[in-house]
C-alpha cells in the first residue's frame, strides 16, 4: 500500500463562522491576508517536503475561490516540489479538466513537470465538485462528457509523438497538436480519476487502467464501488498499475486525547460553510437526483458526512485517529471492510492544526504506522491479463 | 365560463419529438411558455383559449420534448420551432413568448416571421444592452434561491409549489426544466450576442410587455430590448415581477387582446 500525505491548504484564519454565509465563490477577497497567505503557502509546502523526507509522497488538489483550499494552481504546487523533493511521487488529483479552456496547456503542464521530476507524476482529472462551475464558468450539465473528451485529447496528445495533429470534438478544437515537452514516462503518467456514486463512470476509469479514488465516503459505499471497478479493471499498462484510492482524515499522535483533539482540529473540513446553490448548480447531478431534491431527501453530494460525532466516522473509516498502532489497526481494518485498496490519501492537515501538530502527526505515520501497513497486498483487479500471469 | 380542455400531443419535428399542448378551438396562437411552464393549465392561457386555438409546444429539452447534444442554444432552438410551425401548416398566426420563450420567438422572427401576424414579447431575455460589467439579467444561478425568489415575483406567495403533492413525473419535467434552461442559457449568460444586430430583421408588429417589479430584468431593459425592434411597442404591468402573466394575467391580457385584435 502506498502513502499519501495531503492538505487541501486551507485559510483557516477567517471570522467566526456563524458571521459568514459561505466560505465559497462568494467570500471577500478582502479577508485574505497575503501575509498570512505567503506563510500558509510554505508551510504547506514544507509539510509536504517532510513527508517526502520521510518516505511519503505527496498528493495535492486545486479549488478556486474558497477559504478552504488556496492551492488554487495545483501545477504550480506541484512543480515547485518536483524541483524541491527527490524522492516521493507527486499526484495532482486533480486537473480540472471539464473546468479549463485548453486541455493541451494541462497535458504540456503535466508533461514539464513529469520531465522535472524524472518521471514521479501521476496526473488525475476531475469533473470538479458543484461549487467550482461556477469560478470556472462551465455548463454545470456537461462536466462528465468534457472530463472524458479532454482525457482522451491529453492523452493522445502524450503519446502522439510523429508530429501535428488536429482534434475537432464537441467542447474543444486545436490544430497543429504537437507536444513539447513529451512525458518522462512511458507510455504516459498513470492516471487518476475520482467519483463518488456513479459506477458507469467508476467502471470507464478501471477498463482504462486508470486509479479510482475516493473520498471521505462511508465503507460500505467504498467497498461498493472498489468492487465495482475491481469487476472491470484492465492492465493497460500505465506506470503503477491501476488500482484504488481512498482518503479518510488521518491523525497520528502519541496520546489518546491528543489524537482525538487533532481529529476534531481535522473535522473543520467536513463542516465548511456553503451556500445551497453552490452546493447543487443546475444539472449538475442527473434528474432523477433533483427529484429527490425537490421532495427534500437530497441536499447535494458532500453532505452524508457533515455534523457526525468523531466515534461514528471512526467507524465509517472516515477519520481514522489515535496512537501508532491504533492508526495501523484502524487501516488494515478499513483495508478488510472495502476489499483491499493500493492507495491511503491521508488529509492530515485541515482547518487550525498548527505545523508542530501536523509533522508530528506525519513524522509519527511515517515512523510507526506505515511500516505496518505497507506491505498489505496490491488488490487482485479481475482481468485476463493479472489471471493469466 | 367554459374552461377549455387541453390535448396532447407528440409532433416528430424531423427527428425530435415535441410535446405540443393544445387548447380552445378558436383561431390559432402560438405560446411559447417561460423556462418553468408555470403557463401549462394557467388562468392566463385558459382565458387565451376563450378567442384562440392557443398552440404550446415545449422546446427541445423542456417538458417532455427530446433533446439532442447538438442543440445548444436557444438560436437552435429556434429553427425546430420554426420547423415545428411548418409542419403545423400555420401560417399568418400570432406569437406569443414569455421569458425564455420569448427569447426563442424573438430568435425565430429574425430568422423567418413570414407566417407571423403579431409577436408578443413577455419579460424576454435574449439580448444585451450594457457593456461587459453591466448586469442587464441578473444571475439567477449565482445567488440564494431566496433572494432569486424575490427578484422573479413581486408576491413571493405566488411563486410557492406543493412539490410534495405533485408526481414523480411532474417532479421530473421540473428538474428537466431547470436543466435545460441552464444547458442552453448558461454562457453567454442569458443572451445571443448576435441577436441585437439582427433584430432588425422583424417586420412583424410587435408588442413587448414588462412586468414593473420584475427584479431579474429591469424595465429599462425591457424598453431597450423593444427600442431594438423597429415599431414595436413598449408596455407595462403595475405589480407584477418578472411573470407578469402569471402573477396579474388580466392586466396582462387587456393590452394583448387589443394588440393581437
Amino acid at each position: 500500500m502506498y502513502a499519501w500525505h495531503f492538505t487541501e491548504m486551507p485559510y483557516p484564519n477567517l471570522p467566526p463562522l456563524d458571521t459568514l454565509p459561505t466560505m465559497r465563490v462568494s467570500i471577500p477577497s478582502k479577508l485574505f491576508d497575503p501575509k498570512i497567505g505567503a506563510d500558509l503557502y510554505n508551510r504547506y509546502l514544507d509539510e509536504h517536503m517532510l513527508a517526502d523526507e520521510l518516505g511519503l509522497n505527496m498528493l495535492l488538489n486545486e479549488h478556486h475561490q474558497t477559504a478552504t483550499c488556496i492551492n488554487a494552481c495545483a501545477p504550480l504546487t506541484a512543480a515547485i516540489l518536483a524541483r524541491q523533493t527527490s524522492k516521493g511521487r507527486i499526484c495532482i488529483l486533480g486537473n480540472p479538466i471539464a473546468n479549463r479552456q485548453d486541455p493541451i496547456r494541462i497535458a504540456e503542464e503535466m508533461a514539464m513537470i513529469d520531465c522535472i521530476s524524472r518521471g514521479r507524476l501521476d496526473v488525475g482529472f476531475v469533473r470538479g465538485v458543484p461549487y467550482e462551475v461556477f469560478a470556472a464558468n462551465s455548463n454545470p450539465t456537461q462536466t462528465v462528457e468534457r472530463l472524458w473528451e479532454g482525457i482522451d485529447l491529453v492523452s493522445k496528445a502524450w503519446t502522439h509523438t510523429e508530429g501535428p495533429f488536429n482534434f475537432e470534438g464537441q467542447f474543444t478544437h486545436k490544430r497543429a497538436i504537437n507536444l513539447w515537452p513529451r512525458p518522462y514516462q512511458t507510455p504516459h503518467p498513470a492516471i487518476w480519476i475520482t467519483g463518488s456514486s456513479d459506477l458507469g463512470n467508476i467502471k470507464r476509469a478501471a477498463a482504462r487502467g486508470f486509479v479510482f479514488a475516493t473520498f471521505l465516503q462511508p465503507h460500505e459505499k467504498v467497498k461498493w464501488m472498489f468492487d465495482g471497478y475491481r469487476s472491470a479493471y484492465n492492465d493497460t499498462g500505465l506506470p503503477g498499475g491501476g488500482g484504488t484510492a481512498y482518503m479518510p482524515l488521518v491523525y497520528t499522535a502519541d496520546s489518546d486525547a491528543e489524537a482525538e483533539a487533532g481529529a476534531r482540529e481535522l473535522c473543520w473540513y467536513l463542516d465548511a460553510k456553503s451556500e445551497p446553490q453552490y452546493r447543487n448548480p443546475p444539472g449538475y447531478v442527473p434528474v432523477e437526483f433533483n427529484v429527490q431534491a425537490l421532495k427534500g431527501t437530497f441536499t447535494g453530494r458532500t453532505d452524508a458526512m457533515r455534523k457526525q460525532s468523531i466515534e461514528f466516522l471512526k467507524d465509517q473509516g472516515v477519520l481514522i485517529y489515535g496512537k501508532p498502532d491504533d492508526v495501523a489497526k484502524q487501516i488494515k481494518r478499513l483495508y478488510d471492510l472495502v476489499g483491499g485498496f493500493d492507495h491511503l490519501l491521508m488529509m492530515q492537515q485541515a482547518g487550525h492544526l498548527s505545523t508542530e501538530r501536523t509533522k508530528r502527526s506525519i513524522s509519527l505515520f511515517a515512523k510507526e504506522v506505515y511500516p505496518q501497513v505497507q506491505d498489505l497486498a496490491r488488490t487482485r483487479p479481475l482481468n485476463a491479463r493479472v489471471a493469466a500471469e | 365560463m367554459t374552461v377549455a380542455e387541453r390535448i396532447e400531443n407528440v409532433v416528430n419535428v424531423h427527428g425530435i419529438d415535441i410535446e405540443v399542448r393544445t387548447y380552445g378551438t378558436g383561431s390559432p396562437l402560438v405560446l411559447l411558455a417561460g423556462e418553468e411552464q408555470l403557463e401549462v393549465d394557467s388562468p392566463f392561457v385558459k382565458e387565451l383559449a376563450r378567442d384562440h386555438k392557443v398552440i404550446m409546444p415545449s422546446p427541445p429539452g423542456f417538458g417532455v420534448s427530446g433533446r439532442p447534444d447538438w442543440l445548444t442554444s436557444p438560436d437552435d432552438l429556434a429553427y425546430i420551432m420554426l420547423d415545428l410551425m411548418e409542419i403545423l401548416g400555420l401560417e399568418n398566426v400570432p406569437v406569443v413568448g414569455c421569458s425564455l420563450g420569448g427569447w426563442i420567438a424573438a430568435e425565430m422572427a429574425t430568422k423567418n416571421d413570414s407566417s407571423f401576424s403579431r409577436l408578443a414579447l413577455i419579460g424576454a431575455y435574449g439580448v444585451k444592452v450594457g457593456g461587459p460589467f453591466d448586469v442587464d439579467i441578473q444571475d439567477l444561478w449565482i445567488q440564494h434561491p431566496s433572494k432569486v425568489t424575490a427578484m422573479k415575483w413581486r408576491d413571493v406567495e405566488k411563486s410557492k409549489r406543493d412539490y410534495a403533492s405533485m408526481a414523480d413525473e411532474q417532479l421530473s419535467v421540473i428538474a428537466r426544466n431547470t436543466e435545460s434552461f441552464a444547458r442552453f442559457c448558461w454562457e453567454p449568460y442569458m443572451h445571443n450576442p448576435k441577436l441585437k444586430h439582427r433584430l432588425h430583421r422583424i417586420a412583424t408588429p410587435t408588442l413587448v410587455i414588462w412586468g414593473e417589479n420584475d427584479g431579474v430584468a429591469s424595465t429599462a431593459y425591457g424598453k431597450a430590448y423593444a427600442g431594438l425592434i423597429e415599431g414595436a411597442e413598449f408596455t407595462t404591468i403595475p405589480e407584477a415581477g418578472h411573470y407578469p402573466q402569471i402573477e396579474q394575467p388580466d392586466a396582462v391580457l387587456k393590452p394583448l387582446r387589443a394588440f393581437l385584435a
